[in-house]
Parts: structure tokens; C-alpha cells; sequence
């Protein structure tokens, strides 16, 4: 994708919203340069802070789980034992949306910062598990028989094959599960806390009706969203160079 | 070299592929395993290779009892088995990297193992230098070919193992291929098995040709083919006359 036609793309979604909102005409939906004048102004007054506690519980989970799950699928994956163990119960427990357990987790964990980050590592846990589970077992048999032919044994295998094979993986789940994360960080956001965007938008919304303040959470929110998928797009094309070769 | 005694070997649940097989290899010769598919010519490859263990009997290698893939030998298969994530250079490297994790183990990495990095020499030599910082998949088949061999020669293997190797590239690179094999062998005094379904490449590589029947194989039926590796062989009358016999055996006629 060029960057010129992301620019041209982000410059027709303004003009959308320009136009929705002179349509609209009421203070619940206030034009893009408002909300950006606000927005920059906002920023002095708090927003930089929420936006900082936002992207650390965001960034905290999908650390949290990149470290657990992709060990774990590379162990499931590259084991047929432990695949054939595992695998059911991954079936069981990968289709229930994780959001249901909020309230659960907010029982056992409190209202803190554990929480919040435990919610979003249970909802990345699985995407990354499933897909470096199945990338690892899903190596080319060739592969891995040229490299036991090498002198290859199980550790190197792992070394040299699985843990480089799972990358891709790990950063195509990071990528699906961004937006999820980030939806659910707004949902955990709301309650018993005075720091976070989810915070800062209801708070905003809901008790100062400051609207144009509300938007600018929502611009913030969704800045971190992008800046993370950005993120991970500039670490797959460091990490992974050969999936770009033409 | 090799040496098969008593061979036993099939998968589960099907009929097997060797019966009380026995077959014997010299250092420095190259040998050709022809036959129709699910003849069992790839098993027998992977047998040699120490990566399939037999039901009965046993494969002795120099003398040795083999248990598992041995150091010594080069794995060649027709999809290369190369990383597709690794460049030509790092590809060539892989099996020093492997022998480097592990050190001079006597399982993996033969005890008395040098370790000296002989891959530039190898792209050098294999035409790859101008392609060493390219991923496979930037590559034509004969490069990533040239790349698996660079890897196996880097560990200074004296037994090569290719199962199909050529099968996949057009009919100019092939023969190209062919030829830097066998002038590859006779220079490093490698000994060559090289499992093929192509009766034209059986009779052009291999010195000894081994041809496997209908499963199971129970005799070597084996023809010999001294005048391959000379030059313009495939333009003889030999060459052509042995084609058509391979040709009439395979059919049974």
C-alpha cells in the first residue's frame, strides 16, 4: 500500500465526517477541525496521560501474551502428543468470546491495572496460540526431514525452524486481535478507574457533555489502535523481509 | 560402503515394501534407484538417511550400525528443503549452524569435526555469490537447487542421498545439474544414491543402476552401467540400449 493513497484515504474520511456533521447540525456530532483544535489542546490537560495509561495496559497484555501463548503453540504444534492432548480443549475454549469473562476476571483480579491487562492477554492468548499452534504444525514434513538429515535434533529444530517459522504468526494474530484489544481495553476502561481513554471518552460523554472533548478521546483512541497496527506492520517488514520479496 | 542385510521394512497398515532385502554400495560409486511409484524407492533413500528405522534386518554404514541420520551423509530432496526465511547464504550455512549448536557431540557433529566455513567457497563455486543475499523464493529452480547442494557439500559429506533432485526443472537445467553432480562426486570421491523415476536419468547418472519392482522387494535387481559419467554417453548406443532395456523390465516385458 502506497502512502500517498492512505493519505488520500485519511483526507476522504474527514471530508465524510465534515459533511455527516454540517448534515447533522447538532453539538453531539461537531466537525473534524473542532475536535482536532480540541484535541491538541486537550492534550496539555490530561489526555497525554490517559492516552500513556491506555497504551501501557494495551501494550502490557499483548507482551504478556506473545511471551505465554507463542511458547505454547510451538510446544502443541511441534509435538503430536501434545497436540493431540491439547488441541480439544483449544476447540472447547477458542470460539467463547472472552469479553463475557470481564466481570469474572474483574472478581478475582480486583479493579486494578492486573486486570485490565489480564483481560486483553485472554483475548490475544488464543488468536496467537491457535495460529503459531497450527503454523508449527503445518511445516512442510521436506522441511523438517532435510533438517534432521543435517544433524538436526529436537532442539535445533526449534531453534532453527519452529521459532523463525512461528514470527509470522505471532504478528499476523498480534494484527487481528489489535482491534478486539483495543474495544475490550474501552469496555474495562469504564469501570472503577480514573485513567484510560475508555475513561476519558465516558467521562467526557456521559457526565461533562463536553462533546467535542469526547471526540477527541475517540480520535485518541483510535490513534492508538492505528499507531499499534502500524507497529506491528513496520515489525513484520523488519522481523520477516522475505514475506516482501518480489 | 553401505551395506543392507536382511532389510525388513513397510508402513503400518499396508503391505511391505522390503522383504529380507540385501544390497551393497562401494565407496565412490554413484548408484541410480529406478522404479514406478510406491515402489518403495523414496523409503529406501529415507532409510539410508537414518530418518526411517527398519522393522528387521539392518543398514550398516562404513561399518557402522545406523541408528540415526549419520554426519557424514548429504540429504538432497526435490523440493530442496530450504528455509524460506533464510537467504542463500544463511541456507548454504544451516548445517554449520547445527553442528555449531550442538559442538562436536559424535551424534550430531562428528567428533572429529573441523569447523571450517567452506560455504563461501561453495557459492563461489555453484554460481550462487551474485544470489547469496536472496530468499528462495526469489530464485529459479535450478538456483535453489545449486543452494541445497552448497549446503550438504559445506559439511563435507562423503555419502549423497538426492531423492528426485531434478525432477522439477526444465530439461537445459537439469542436464546442467546432472553433469555438476557426477563431476562434484568423482572430484570429492562422493558416493552417490539417487532415487529417480526418470529411466533416461537412471541410465545417465548411475554407474549401478538398482532397479525396485512390485513391493516387496525382496532381490537387488541391479544393472551394471560402467561407461556412465564419461562424456557424451547419452549420445551412444549403450546409452540408448540401456534405456530401452530399463524401459521393457519396468513394464515386465
Amino acid at each position: 500500500m502506497k502512502r500517498r493513497d492512505l493519505l488520500f484515504s485519511a483526507l476522504g474520511l474527514l471530508i465524510a465526517w465534515q459533511a455527516v456533521a454540517l448534515l447533522v447540525h447538532r453539538p453531539i456530532l461537531p466537525g473534524p477541525w473542532e475536535v482536532i483544535v480540541v484535541f491538541f489542546k486537550e492534550l496539555d490537560n490530561g489526555l497525554l496521560i490517559h492516552f500513556g495509561v491506555s497504551l501501557w495496559r494495551a501494550t502490557a497484555g499483548m507482551a504478556l501474551s506473545v511471551l505465554v501463548a507463542a511458547p505454547a503453540g510451538l510446544a502443541i504444534g511441534g509435538s503430536s502428543r501434545l497436540n493431540r492432548i491439547f488441541s480439544p480443549i483449544i476447540y472447547l475454549l477458542y470460539p467463547i468470546p472472552k469479553v463475557v469473562f470481564v466481570p469474572v476476571v474483574f472478581l478475582f483480579l480486583g479493579i486494578g491495572d492486573v486486570a485490565k491487562i489480564a483481560i486483553i492477554f485472554l483475548i490475544l492468548f488464543f488468536q496467537i496460540l491457535v495460529l503459531v499452534r497450527d503454523q508449527a504444525a503445518g511445516l512442510p514434513p521436506q522441511l523438517l526431514q532435510s533438517l534432521h538429515s543435517l544433524g538436526a535434533g529436537r532442539r535445533a529444530l526449534f531453534r532453527f525452524v519452529y521459532l523463525p517459522a512461528s514470527l509470522p504468526a505471532i504478528l499476523t494474530a498480534l494484527r487481528q486481535s489489535i482491534g478486539t484489544a483495543v474495544a475490550v481495553l474501552y469496555i474495562t476502561e469504564l469501570f472503577a478507574t480514573k485513567y484510560g481513554l475508555g475513561y476519558y471518552i465516558y467521562y467526557n460523554g456521559s457526565t461533562l457533555f463536553d462533546y467535542p472533548a469526547m471526540y477527541a478521546g475517540v480520535v485518541a483512541m483510535s490513534l492508538l489502535g492505528l499507531g499499534m497496527y502500524f507497529f506491528v506492520d513496520w515489525l513484520e517488514r523488519w522481523l520477516c523481509p522475505w514475506k516482501y520479496v518480489t | 560402503m553401505i551395506h543392507t542385510h536382511n532389510l525388513t521394512f513397510g508402513y503400518p497398515h499396508h503391505a511391505l515394501l522390503f522383504q529380507d532385502f540385501n544390497w551393497q554400495v562401494q565407496r565412490g560409486e554413484t548408484w541410480t534407484i529406478l522404479g514406478s511409484s510406491g515402489c518403495g524407492k523414496t523409503s529406501l533413500l529415507y532409510l539410508l538417511a537414518g530418518l526411517r528405522a527398519p522393522a528387521n534386518g539392518g543398514i550398516e554404514i562404513d561399518g557402522e550400525a545406523l541408528l540415526r541420520p549419520r554426519p557424514r551423509t548429504g540429504l538432497i530432496l526435490q523440493d530442496y528443503g530450504l528455509l524460506p526465511w533464510a537467504t542463500v547464504r544463511q541456507n548454504a550455512e544451516l548445517g554449520l549452524q547445527v553442528r555449531d549448536f550442538y559442538g562436536p557431540d559424535g551424534k550430531h557433529t562428528p567428533k572429529n569435526f573441523q569447523a571450517e566455513n567452506k560455504v563461501p567457497y561453495w557459492l563461489e563455486r555453484l554460481g550462487l555469490s551474485a544470489v547469496a543475499d536472496k530468499f528462495p523464493s526469489q530464485l529459479s529452480g535450478g538456483q535453489r537447487q545449486r543452494t541445497a547442494i552448497a549446503r550438504t557439500l559445506a559439511l563435507q559429506p562423503d555419502l549423497l542421498l538426492m531423492d528426485e533432485p531434478f525432477s522439477s526443472l526444465d530439461a537445459v537445467t537439469r542436464e546442467d545439474l546432472q553433469n555438476l553432480t557426477l563431476s562434484l562426486c568423482m572430484e570429492q570421491n562422493l558416493t552417490l544414491v539417487m532415487v529417480t523415476h526418470a529411466i533416461e536419468e537412471a541410465a545417465a547418472l548411475g554407474q549401478k543402476i538398482l532397479l525396485l519392482d512390485t513391493a516387496p522387494n525382496q532381490q537387488a535387481h541391479i544393472f551394471d552401467n560402467p561407461q556412465a559419467c564419461q562424456p557424451n554417453y547419452r549420445n551412444s548406443q549403450s546409452y540408448h540400449d540401456l534405456c530401452q532395456t530399463l524401459w521393457r523390465e519396468m513394464r515386465h516385458e
